[in-house]
């Protein structure tokens, strides 16, 4: 799966759209991290744990609209937007969207 | 009353001892990590990552193309964070908050281009910021932010590169 969020695939024709497909998550961290990026706050300086736990919730979310776009019969997606909202209080949704497309 | 006013400054200590703790270390913190995104912003300078789009290769084919990704969670030290507390009450520029962002952004953009390799340039960057509250000066402060960056990473073919 060709993943881009550009316009186009570059070097590539779209010889077929499909439309919209997205994936979405929702994690929350749990308390240990919590105990431990408190204390990193009084440091100051990168949370790994959180890095980490929101990376891996991309990629979930995206793995999940690759798969929405290879059950319409699609070869790639195209401009792709991520966008993440804060659903409760330490609980986060991340949500990725593009169109499916089918590219030479 | 004398285990009282001991008690009394147990409480005192908890709420001054992280305050100077993230005064010394917090911003030698950020020292440390302001030379090092400066260090590594002058290292990949040949690769540019631009917020445009194919217009900025025109005339030039493109073998290869895929999307990439860097964030990051940056935490503020308790002493800016006191600090920043007590700009609520004032009103004015928030001098922590500003360099929290810019660090966790910076930071971002570094990580996509590590994400990219060896490709030429990387194409329509986005960056998004998202807050995220901890439990330190009150309920629902932001403390921590989470910076992402994405793109598009593009290799060109052979003739004059970008």
């Amino acid at each position: 799966m060709l993943l881009s969020n550009l316009e186009t695939v570059p070097g590539r024709t779209v010889v077929e759209f499909f439309g919209l497909v997205s994936g979405s998550t929702v994690r929350a961290k749990h308390a240990g991290r919590d105990i431990m990026a408190g204390i990193k706050n009084i440091f100051g300086g990168e949370l790994i744990a959180y890095t980490e736990l929101l990376k891996d919730s991309r990629d979930e979310a995206i793995d999940r609209m690759i798969r929405q776009a290879q059950g319409m019969g699609a070869n790639a997606i195209v401009n792709i937007r991520f966008s993440t909202s804060s659903v409760a209080q330490g609980a986060a949704e991340i949500y990725v969207y593009g169109t499916a497309v089918r590219v030479q | 009353m004398p285990l009282e006013t001991l008690f009394q400054f147990i409480n005192l200590a908890f709420i001054i001892v992280p305050i100077i703790i993230g005064l010394v270390v917090g911003s030698l913190v950020e020292r440390r990590h302001y030379r090092s995104i400066r260090r590594r912003e002058t290292d990949t300078m040949a690769q540019p990552a631009v917020p445009l789009g194919l217009s900025a290769l025109s005339g030039v084919t493109i073998e290869r193309a895929h999307l990439v990704t860097g964030s990051t969670v940056v935490a503020m030290d308790a002493f800016k964070a006191v600090l920043a507390g007590l700009r609520f009450l004032f009103g004015g520029r928030v001098g922590g908050y500003e360099s929290l962002i810019d660090r966790a952004r910076r930071e971002a953009t570094l990580r996509m281009k590590v994400a990219a390799g060896d490709a030429d340039a990387i194409l329509n960057v986005r960056l998004e910021t998202f807050a995220i509250g901890g439990r330190f000066g009150g309920s629902g402060a932001l403390t921590s932010v989470e910076a992402v960056a994405y793109g598009t990473a593009v290799w060109v073919g052979s003739g004059p590169k970008r």
